[in-house]
C-alpha cells in the first residue's frame, strides 16, 4: 500500500444555516497539516449532503460543525441517514455551540466525541488516530 | 514635536538602556522574548515621543467634532449623552420577543437591536425543509409582516429606534418595517433605525448571502436611493467589521477590510448616480471590540480618520456629516469562554471600555452565557449593568478622548492606519473588493489569521485563563436558554393562516411585479413593499428575485 492509500479520510461538514466556519476551517488545517485526508463540505449541507458526501468519498471520520443551535433535530438525522448507507464503522464527532445537557443524548445516538470552545486541535488529532484502524 | 527636543529624548532613551534598564535586564530578564496584541502585534517596550515622528496636533488628531475626527465624531461626547445602550436580542417567536424588547426598555435600554432565526436571514420561510430544527433557535421568527406587527407591537415606531442585523434580505425586512410602522399610522418618513446590510462582509466572513455579488450590490444601490427620498431617518449599511473580526481576522484586517468595503458602497452610490453627500450621512459602522485595550483603541481612533480622509480626499464630499464614521461596537464573542463562564463578565467589561474610550456611539455587551446558547435574562441584564457601571460609576466618560495624546496609543493609531493603507493597495491591485472576494484573498487572509490565533493558544504563546492555564476540573453549572418547542408550531400554524387569508391573486401579481423590475434597471424597493404590503412572506420574495439572479456558490479555503 502507498502512503497516501494509508491516509485517514475526514469529512468536515456544515450541517444547519449558520455561517459559523472559523471553527471547521481551524480544524480541517489542523487536521490536515496532522497528515489526514481532509474533505470539507462547505456551508449549509442538509443531512442528505451530508451522508451522501461521506459515502461517496469513502471517509473514515465525519466531524460535524455546528453553531446554530438546531444539532438535537439534524444530528439524529444524519446518523440515521449514515446508518441506512451502512457506514456504521465511521468515527462521527461534532463540535461547535452545544450546550452540556445536549451531550448525553448525542453520545447516545453514537457520537463518540463533542469537542466544545477552547478544545486543542491536538486532542481532536490524538482521539482520531485512537479511534480509527 | 521640535527636532531638537526628540534628539534629546533619543540620547536620554539611549542612555536609560545602557544604565538603569540593562542592570535590570541582567539581573532579571523580562517575562518574554515578545510581547504581542491578541493580533500578535509586537509591542515595544516603552513609548516616548520619538514613536510619533512628524506627529502634527492639527493634522492628526483636531477637536471632537472636527476634521478628521479622531477625537470623536460629536463636540460633546458622553459629556452630551451617553452611547445608545443597545442590546441584541431576539428568540423564539415575534411574541416572545415583544416582551424582551418591552423588558429591556424598561430597564433603561434607549434602543432596540433585532436578531432574527437564520431561515429569515437567510431568505426562508420557516416551512422551508432547509430551516428544519431552525425556527426561532438563533433569532426570532419573521417570516411575513404579521410577525413584524406583532414583534412591535405596543412599541411606538416614531419614538424608538431600531437597529436590524439583516443582510441579504435587507430589503425585504425594512419593507417590513415600514409597513408595520404604517399599521400604528406612522409614516416612513418618521422611523429611525438602522439595516446592517452589508453584504461585501458576507462573502468575506459571516457567510449568510444568497445573491451573486453584482446582483446584491445592486439591490443595495436600490436601498441607499429609495431611503435618501422616502426613509431619511434610516441608517442604510451598517457597515460591519464585526464578523470579519470573529471569523478570525485581526484588528488591522478588520480595519482595513472594514473601511475597504465601506468604500466600496460609496463607490457603487456614486457610479449609481447618487451625490455623495446626499447618502454618505447615513452610512454607519458595526467594529468588535476585542481584549487588546490600547489596540482596539487606536482601531476606533484610525477609523474616524481614515474614513473623514477618503471622503474628502477621495469622494469630494463637502457636507461634514458625510465625514462622520458613526459607529456600533459589540464584545468579542469569539473570546467568551465556555469553560468559567462567570470570568466573561470581566471579558465583556474590558471590551466594553475599550469601546467607549475609542468613542463609540452605541454598544452591545455580550451575555457570560454566550458560549452555550443565546443568553438568559439574567445574563443579559448583567451586560447591560456593566454598560451602566462604565457610564455613571466609572469617571471615563467625563472627558473626551481620554487616551489621546499617549504616546503609545497615538504610535498605535498612526502604525494601523499605515497598514490599513498597504492593504487598500493590495485591494485596489487585485481588482477592487467584489474581484478580491471572487479570488478568495480575504477569505484567505482570515483564515490565515485565525490558524495563527489558534496555535499561539495551543503553543501557550498566549494565555486564555480557564481553557490553557488557571485551568479547573469541575464544570461550572449555569442556567441555559432553551427554545420551547412551541415556537416551531405557533409559527408554522401562523404562517399557514397568512397564506390563506391573505389575497393570493395579489401576491403573484406583485411577486411577478417585481421579477420583472429585477430582470430591469427599475429600484426594486417599491415593488418590494408593495409584495409586503399584501403579506407576501421573505421566502416567497427572495425565491423571486432568486429565479432572476441565482444563488452565490463560494470557493473553498482552509
Amino acid at each position: 500500500m502507498t502512503e497516501a492509500e494509508q491516509k485517514i479520510r475526514v469529512l468536515i461538514a456544515k450541517p444547519g444555516l449558520d455561517g459559523h466556519d472559523r471553527g471547521a476551517k481551524v480544524v480541517a488545517r489542523a487536521l490536515r497539516d496532522a497528515g489526514f485526508e481532509v474533505i470539507y463540505t462547505g456551508l449549509r449541507q442538509t443531512p442528505e449532503q451530508v451522508a451522501e458526501t461521506a459515502l461517496q468519498e469513502d471517509v473514515d471520520v465525519v466531524g460535524l460543525s455546528i453553531l446554530s443551535g438546531a444539532h438535537m433535530r439534524l444530528f439524529p438525522e444524519i446518523m440515521k441517514l449514515l446508518k441506512e448507507r451502512k457506514m456504521k464503522d465511521v468515527l462521527v464527532i461534532a463540535g461547535g455551540i452545544i450546550p452540556e445537557d445536549d451531550v448525553k443524548p448525542l453520545k447516545k445516538l453514537g457520537i463518540k466525541a463533542i469537542f466544545g470552545p477552547g478544545t486543542p486541535t491536538g486532542e481532536i488529532v490524538e482521539f482520531i488516530r485512537k479511534h480509527t484502524k | 514635536m521640535v527636532t531638537k527636543e526628540k534628539e534629546t529624548v533619543s540620547n536620554m532613551k539611549r542612555d536609560w538602556e545602557t544604565t538603569t534598564l540593562k542592570k535590570t535586564l541582567d539581573k532579571s530578564p523580562e517575562r518574554r522574548e515578545r510581547f504581542i496584541t491578541t493580533s500578535s502585534r509586537p509591542i515595544a517596550r516603552l513609548y516616548t515621543p520619538t514613536d510619533i515622528t512628524d506627529f502634527d496636533y492639527e493634522q492628526s488628531l483636531g477637536f471632537p467634532g472636527q476634521f478628521p475626527y479622531t477625537r470623536g465624531v460629536y463636540p460633546t461626547m458622553y459629556r452630551g449623552r451617553f452611547w445608545t445602550m443597545r442590546m441584541f436580542s431576539g428568540f423564539g417567536t415575534a411574541e416572545q420577543t415583544n416582551a424582551r424588547f418591552r423588558y429591556l426598555l424598561e430597564q433603561g435600554q434607549t434602543g432596540l437591536s433585532v436578531a432574527f432565526h437564520l431561515p429569515t436571514i437567510q431568505g426562508l420561510d420557516s416551512d422551508d425543509p432547509m430551516s428544519n430544527g431552525e425556527i426561532g433557535v438563533c433569532g426570532v421568527a419573521i417570516d411575513s409582516l404579521a410577525d413584524m406587527e406583532i414583534l412591535f407591537s405596543k412599541i411606538p415606531l416614531n419614538k424608538v429606534t431600531t437597529s436590524m442585523t439583516i443582510n441579504a434580505p435587507a430589503a425585504v425586512l425594512l419593507c417590513f418595517y415600514i409597513a408595520a410602522a404604517e399599521k400604528q399610522g406612522v409614516s416612513s418618513t418618521q422611523i429611525g433605525g438602522t439595516i446592517q446590510n452589508d453584504i461585501l462582509k458576507e462573502y468575506q466572513a459571516q457567510k449568510t448571502w444568497i445573491f451573486p455579488p453584482d446582483p446584491s450590490m445592486r439591490i443595495i444601490t436600490n436601498i441607499l436611493e429609495f431611503c435618501t427620498k422616502k426613509v431619511p431617518r434610516w441608517n442604510t449599511i451598517s457597515i460591519s467589521g464585526y464578523h470579519i473580526r470573529e471569523a478570525g481576522a485581526t484588528a488591522v484586517q478588520e480595519l482595513a477590510f472594514t473601511l475597504a468595503n465601506g468604500l466600496a458602497y460609496v463607490q457603487a452610490g456614486v457610479d449609481a448616480g447618487l451625490k455623495v453627500d446626499d447618502f454618505a450621512p447615513r452610512l454607519s459602522f458595526f467594529f468588535d471590540s476585542h481584549l487588546d485595550l490600547f489596540e482596539e483603541i487606536a482601531k476606533f481612533r484610525a477609523a474616524r480618520r481614515i474614513w473623514a480622509r477618503e471622503m474628502q480626499e477621495r469622494f469630494q464630499a463637502k457636507n461634514p456629516r458625510s465625514y462622520l464614521l458613526r459607529f456600533h461596537t459589540q464584545t468579542a464573542g469569539v473570546s467568551l469562554t465556555a469553560q468559567q463562564p462567570e470570568n466573561n463578565i470581566v471579558r465583556t467589561t474590558i471590551q466594553a471600555l475599550a469601546a467607549v474610550l475609542g468613542g463609540t456611539q452605541s454598544l452591545h455587551t455580550n451575555s457570560m452565557d454566550e458560549a452555550w446558547a443565546l443568553p438568559t435574562e439574567k445574563a443579559a441584564t448583567i451586560a447591560l449593568r456593566t454598560q451602566q457601571i462604565l457610564a455613571h460609576e466609572s469617571g471615563v466618560a467625563n472627558t473626551i478622548d481620554p487616551l489621546g495624546g499617549s504616546y503609545f496609543i497615538e504610535s498605535l493609531t498612526n502604525e494601523m492606519e499605515e497598514e490599513t493603507y498597504k492593504y487598500f493597495d493590495r485591494i485596489e491591485k487585485l481588482g477592487g473588493v467584489v474581484e478580491s472576494i471572487k479570488k478568495g484573498f480575504f477569505q484567505r487572509e482570515i483564515a490565515d489569521s485565525a490558524f495563527r490565533y489558534q496555535r499561539e493558544i495551543e503553543e501557550t504563546d498566549r494565555i486564555i485563563v480557564g481553557v490553557n492555564d488557571y485551568v479547573t476540573e469541575d464544570m461550572l453549572e449555569i442556567p441555559v436558554l432553551k427554545i420551547d418547542p412551541e415556537v416551531e408550531r405557533t409559527q408554522l400554524a401562523r404562517l399557514q393562516k397568512t397564506r390563506k387569508t391573505r389575497n393570493n391573486k395579489k401576491v403573484d401579481e406583485m411577486l411577478s411585479r417585481l421579477q420583472r423590475a429585477a430582470e430591469g434597471t427599475e429600484n426594486l424597493l417599491p415593488h418590494i413593499l408593495a409584495a409586503v404590503r399584501e403579506y407576501a412572506t421573505v421566502g416567497e420574495i427572495c425565491n423571486a428575485l432568486r429565479d432572476v439572479y441565482g444563488e452565490y456558490q463560494e470557493p473553498i479555503i482552509f
